[in-house]
C-alpha cells in the first residue's frame, strides 16, 4: 500500500507558460464570461435589439434580484459541502409573513422587514442546527424545510393572495433612487446621446464603477508581481477589465436613460461586494473553503466545523428573507406559489458559475454570473415566445453543459 | 508433501521502488505457511501478486500453481483456480446479510432470480463449518469483527478454496476470536485447505505454521521449517536484521526541562463502548527532546495522539496533560493549539491537506489569526509565509500558488509540516513522518525534526520503522495493544528488544493462561 502511493504521487505540474496554456488553465472563468456575452448577442440579434432597451435591462435586472441574492448564501452553503432545498419556500413564507404583518395587521414596514430578516435567520438557524451538529445530511434537513415553510405558507395566507402592499414597500423593489443632479444638466446630456432623458446619477456611477475595477485590477496586479507571482497576461488583463467595465457603463447608460439606478440593483451590489470581501478576504470565508475541501482536515486544524456549518445556513435563512421581501415587493402581492421551485434556479445558478457539488469550490462572482446568465436566457426566450415547455429544456441542458465543461477541464488537468 | 505453489525470482517495481526483489516462496499442499516482515517488506504485495490483483505481466518472474504455470489477469483468474485471499480491512457490505454477502457476485440463483432456500440452506453449512452460530439472514454490521472474519473464511470456502490467504487475520480481533480463527486454521488444514497466512504476531505463527518465510525489505531472507523448531528469536532477527548506513543526519541533544507529561491517559473506541483502546498511557517529553512510540500497526499509537489532540478520537476520554508542570485544557483542537500541541496526521492526504487548494492556502489554514487583522486576512503577508516555509523546508515547487494535489508525497508532507509549523507548537506529534515517501526527503525530514528538537521544542515521533526511530529518538516507547510497555533510552534501545516486548507482551496476552 505504502509503495502504491509513490506511483500516483510523482506528478509535478509545471507553471503553464504561454498564451494558450494560460487560457486552458483558466478557460473556467473566461469560458463563463464568453458565454454571457455569446448568449446576450444571441438575444440581442434575434429579438431584434429588445434585449438590451433600457426597459428591459432595468427588468432584467428587477427579475433576477432575488435570485442573485440567495445565490449568494447558496455559493456559502454549496462551498461548505451542503445544499439547500428549502430557500424558495423560505421566500415564499417571509413574503406571506410581510404580507399578514403590513397588510392585516398594519405592522410599521419598518419593523416588519426587521422581523423578517430576524425570522429568516431563526429559521436558517434551526435548520442548521440539524446539520450541524447532528450531522443530518443537509439534503434532508432543506427537503424537509422545503415543504414544512411550503405548507406554512399557505396556512398564513389561507391559500388566498394578500395585498396590496402601501407604497413605502413597495420601493423596496420598483423604487429608483432619485437624481441628485439638476435636470438640466440630464436634459443637456440626453441631447448629445439623442436619448429623451438622462439620469446623471446612473450614469457617473456607472463611469466610477468601471474606474474602481481598473483600479482595484492594478493595484492587485502590481502587489503580484512585487511577490513574483506570474499572473495572466497583460493583454488578457487588458481586455478582460475593458470588456467589463465596458459592459457596466453600457448597463448603467441604458438604466440612465430609463428611470436610473433601481433600488434593488444598489441592495444586490452591496451585497455582492460584501459576499465577494467574505469569501475571499476574510478569516471565516477561508475556513468555509477548508469546510468544503476536507473537513476531517479542517476539524483537525482547530476549525469548529460545526459551527461553521451552522452560520452558513443561518446566514443562508437572512438572504432567503430578504429576498422574500424584495419578490413580494416586485409582486405587490404575496401567493402561497410565491418562490415555487426557485431553490432550483438558485442552485443550478451556482453551479453554472463553476461550484462543485463536493464542496471547496466556487466563487461569489462565478454565482452572480451565473445568475444572470440564467436570468438573460429566461428573458430572451420570453420575448421570443418560447413556451415555457421549451425553456425548461433548454435551461436544464445548459445546466448540464455547464458542469460538463467543468468535469472535462478537471480530467484533463488532473 | 506435494509442492503446490512455487513463486519463483518474483520481482515487481513500482516507479522508483522495488517492491519486491527476485523473492522465492514454496508452499506445500496441506501446510500452514506464515509470512512474516516488517511493515512495508512486501508481504502484502507478493499476495497481491499471487492473487492477480497485479495481473500478469506487471511483474517479473513465474508462478507454478499445482504443477501448472499460472498467468491470473485478475483475482477471478486465481479465484477460479481455489487461491482465495482475505485482506485485512475486510470487504463484506455491512448493510447485507450473512447468506448475502458470502454469495455475492456467486448468487445461487436461476435467469437471474435469487433461490432463497438454497442460499440460506448453503449458508448454514458453511457457517457451521467454520463454527459461527449466527443465522443466515443476520445483518453483518450486528456481528463482530471475530465473527465477521469468520463470515470471510465462509465465503472463501463457499467458493472451493485450495489455497487461503489470509492478511494479519487477528490484527483487529480479542483474544478469544483471535484463539478460535487459529483453532479454524487449524481444522481447515486437516480437512486438505493450505494457507498462507500473513502475521506481525509471532506468538501465533510458532502455534500453528508448519513453514515460516521471512521477507525483508522486498527480499527473502529465510525460510525455516517447523518441524526442526521455531525460535522467535531468529525470527526477529531475521526480520529486522538489516544494517543501518547513513541514514540519519547527525544529531546532538541535550534534552532540557520537562516538557508535557501525559498521565494516565485512557480512551474507549466511539463506537463499541465496551472496547478500551488506550489503557493507562503515561509518557512524557522534555523540551529539546525526540521521543518515539514504537508498536504494530492497530497498537493504538494513532489514537493516543489524537485522543490527546482535541479529542479527536474515542470518547469518555480520562486522564491528564501537563505542560510545564501544569495541567491544561486540550478538549478542541483549537485549544490544544493553543496550549502549543500540534499534531500531524498519519493520512497526510485525507486528514492533512486540503488537496484541490494550493501551497499557500494550506500553510496557514491552521493559524489564519497570524496573516489576518480583525478577520480580515492579509493575502500578501499570507504569501510571504508560505515563501518563507517553501524556503525553509525546501518544498520543491515552482510557486506557493501551485495546487498540493500536484506535489509528490514528500513535498506534501512538507506542507503538512510548514502548515503545522506555523501554528508555532511546543510539542509537535508526528505520526508517521516518513511514511511512503522516498529517501531523499525521509533525510530531509529528519533534518526539520532535528531543527526542531535543537530550537527546544519537544517532539514526539510515532512510527513503524523502526530503524528511523532508532537512527532519531532519545528515548523510546512501546506500545502494545492499547498500552505502553516499556521505555527504552536510545543506548538500550535496538530493533531486537523493541520486537522482544511487543513479542512478549503478546505472548502473555494471547497465551498467558495456557
Amino acid at each position: 500500500m505504502e509503495l502504491a502511493e509513490n506511483e500516483s504521487a510523482a506528478v509535478q505540474n509545471d507553471q503553464p507558460s504561454g498564451l494558450r496554456q494560460y487560457l486552458m488553465s483558466h478557460l473556467r472563468e473566461y469560458g463563463l464570461l464568453f458565454a454571457l456575452i455569446v448568449v446576450m448577442i444571441f438575444f440581442q440579434v434575434v429579438t431584434d435589439g429588445t434585449l438590451l432597451k433600457a426597459v428591459n435591462v432595468t427588468n432584467l435586472l428587477l427579475q433576477n434580484s432575488y435570485i442573485v441574492i440567495m445565490a449568494l448564501g447558496m455559493l456559502i452553503v454549496i462551498v461548505s459541502g451542503n445544499i439547500d432545498l428549502s430557500v424558495g419556500s423560505v421566500m415564499g413564507f417571509i413574503g406571506a409573513l410581510a404580507a399578514v404583518m403590513i397588510v392585516n395587521y398594519d405592522v410599521p414596514v419598518l419593523l416588519t422587514i426587521v422581523a423578517c430578516l430576524v425570522a429568516g435567520g431563526i429559521i436558517g438557524a434551526a435548520q442548521g442546527y440539524w446539520i450541524a451538529y447532528w450531522k443530518i445530511p443537509s439534503f434532508i434537513v432543506t427537503l424537509a424545510g422545503m415543504l414544512v415553510f411550503r405548507g406554512l405558507s399557505l396556512w398564513l395566507l389561507e391559500g388566498q393572495s394578500v395585498g396590496p402592499f402601501p407604497r413605502e414597500f413597495q420601493v423596496l423593489a420598483t423604487g429608483f433612487v432619485p437624481d441628485i443632479f439638476p435636470s438640466g444638466l440630464g436634459s443637456a446630456l440626453a441631447g448629445i446621446f439623442g436619448a429623451r432623458q438622462v439620469n446623471v446619477l446612473a450614469l457617473l456611477a456607472g463611469v466610477a464603477a468601471a474606474g474602481v475595477i481598473f483600479w482595484i485590477g492594478f493595484r492587485q496586479r502590481m502587489r503580484n508581481r512585487q511577490y513574483g507571482i506570474v499572473g495572466e497576461p497583460y493583454g488578457f488583463f487588458l481586455a478582460r477589465n475593458f470588456i467589463v467595465a465596458a459592459a457596466v457603463i453600457f448597463i448603467m447608460y441604458k438604466l440612465s436613460t430609463f428611470r436610473g439606478l433601481p433600488n434593488v440593483l444598489i441592495t444586490m451590489g452591496i451585497l455582492t461586494i460584501i459576499y465577494a470581501f467574505i469569501t475571499q478576504s476574510t478569516v471565516i470565508g477561508r475556513r468555509v473553503y477548508a469546510l468544503g475541501g476536507n473537513q476531517k482536515a479542517a476539524k483537525l486544524s482547530g476549525i469548529q466545523t460545526e459551527r461553521l456549518t451552522f452560520l452558513a445556513f443561518a446566514n443562508m435563512g437572512v438572504l432567503a428573507a430578504a429576498a422574500g421581501l424584495v419578490f413580494a415587493a416586485r409582486l405587490n402581492t404575496a401567493t402561497p406559489k410565491a418562490g415555487f421551485a426557485l431553490e432550483l434556479d438558485v442552485i443550478a445558478a451556482v453551479f453554472i458559475g463553476g461550484a462543485s457539488m463536493s464542496g471547496g469550490v466556487g466563487t461569489i462572482i462565478g454565482a452572480v454570473v451565473g445568475a444572470f446568465l440564467m436570468g438573460v436566457l429566461n428573458n430572451g426566450m420570453s420575448i421570443m415566445g418560447i413556451g415555457i415547455d421549451y425553456q425548461q429544456m433548454i435551461k436544464g441542458l445548459v445546466l448540464l453543459a455547464a458542469v460538463i465543461f467543468d468535469v472535462y477541464n478537471k480530467q484533463k488537468q488532473g | 508433501m506435494s509442492t503446490l505453489l512455487e513463486m519463483r525470482s518474483i520481482t515487481k517495481t513500482f516507479p522508483g521502488v522495488k517492491a519486491l526483489d527476485r523473492v522465492d516462496l514454496k508452499v506445500r499442499e496441506g501446510e500452514i505457511h506464515a509470512i512474516c516482515g516488517e511493515n512495508g517488506a512486501g508481504k502484502s504485495t507478493l499476495m497481491k501478486v499471487l492473487s492477480g490483483v497485479y495481473p500478469v505481466g506487471s511483474y517479473e518472474g513465474e508462478i507454478v500453481y499445482d504443477g501448472k504455470p499460472a498467468e491470473f489477469r485478475g483475482i477471478s483468474d486465481s479465484e477460479e483456480r481455489g487461491i482465495i485471499i482475505i485482506h485485512q480491512e475486510l470487504a463484506l457490505v455491512p448493510q447485507l446479510s450473512i447468506a448475502e454477502n458470502i454469495f455475492l457476485g456467486n448468487e445461487r440463483s436461476s435467469r437471474g432470480v435469487i433461490d432463497w432456500r438454497e442460499t440460506n440452506q448453503k449458508t448454514e453449512e458453511l457457517l457451521a463449518k467454520v463454527g459461527l452460530l449466527e443465522a443466515p439472514t443476520t445483518k453483518v454490521d450486528s456481528i463482530g469483527v471475530g465473527k465477521q472474519q469468520l463470515v470471510e473464511i465462509a465465503k472463501a470456502l463457499s467458493k472451493n478454496v485450495r489455497l487461503l490467504i489470509l492478511d494479519e487475520p487477528t490484527a483487529a480481533l480479542q483474544e478469544n476470536d483471535s484463539r478460535k480463527l487459529l483453532e479454524l486454521m487449524l481444522e481447515l488444514k486437516a480437512q486438505g485447505v493450505t494457507c498462507i497466512m500473513i502475521s506481525h504476531k509471532l506468538g501465533e505463527v510458532r502455534h500453528v505454521a508448519d513453514t515460516v518465510t521471512v521477507i525483508r525489505d522486498g527480499m527473502t531472507v529465510s525460510t525455516l521449517d517447523a518441524a526442526k523448531g521455531l525460535s522467535e528469536d531468529v525470527i526477529v532477527h531475521d526480520m529486522v536484521g538489516r544494517d543501518m548506513t547513513q541514514r540519519f543526519p547527525e544529531h546532538d541533544r541535550q534534552p532540557g526541562e520537562m516538557l508535557m507529561e501525559v498521565e494516565n491517559w485512557n480512551v474507549w473506541h466511539p463506537e463499541h463502548a465496551d472496547r478500551k483502546v488506550i489503557r493507562n498511557a503515561s509518557f512524557n517529553v522534555r523540551a529539546g527532546e525526540v521521543v518515539g512510540i514504537a508498536g504494530l500497526m492497530g497498537s493504538g499509537r494513532t489514537e493516543l495522539a489524537m485522543s490527546i489532540f482535541g479529542r479527536s478520537y474515542g470518547r469518555n476520554i480520562s486522564g491528564t496533560v501537563k505542560l510545564n508542570g501544569r495541567p491544561v485544557d486540550v478538549s478542541s483542537v483549537y485549544k490544544a493549539i493553543m496550549m502549543g500541541i500540534s499534531y500531524v496526521t498519519e493520512d497526510r492526504k485525507s486528514l492533512g491537506l486540503v488537496l484541490d487548494e494550493t501551497i499557500r492556502f494550506n500553510t496557514t489554514i491552521a493559524n489564519l489569526e497570524g496573516v489576518s487583522s480583525a478577520g480580515m486576512l492579509n493575502r500578501n503577508e499570507e504569501t510571504k509565509v508560505a515563501e518563507e516555509y517553501r524556503e525553509a523546508l525546501g518544498i520543491r515547487t515552482p510557486s506557493v500558488f501551485q495546487k498540493t494535489v500536484n506535489l509528490s508525497g514528500g513535498n506534501q508532507q512538507k506542507v503538512v509540516l510548514a502548515k503545522w509549523l506555523f501554528t508555532a507548537p511546543e510539542v509537535l506529534i508526528l505520526d508517521e513522518p516518513t511514511r511512503g515517501i522516498d529517501v531523499g526527503a525521509k533525510y530531509e525530514i529528519y533534518t526539520i525534526i532535528n531543527d526542531l528538537a535543537a530550537r527546544g521544542k519537544g517532539v514526539v515521533m510515532i512510527s513503524s520503522e523502526m530503524p528511523e526511530l532508532l537512527g532519531m529518538c532519545d528515548r523510546i516507547y512501546v506500545m502494545n495493544e492499547g498500552a505502553l510497555v516499556g521505555e527504552l533510552t536510545a543506548a538500550e534501545a535496538s530493533q531486537e528488544r523493541i520486537m522482544s516486548l511487543i513479542v512478549n507482551e503478546q505472548e502473555e496476552l494471547s497465551y498467558g493462561t495456557r
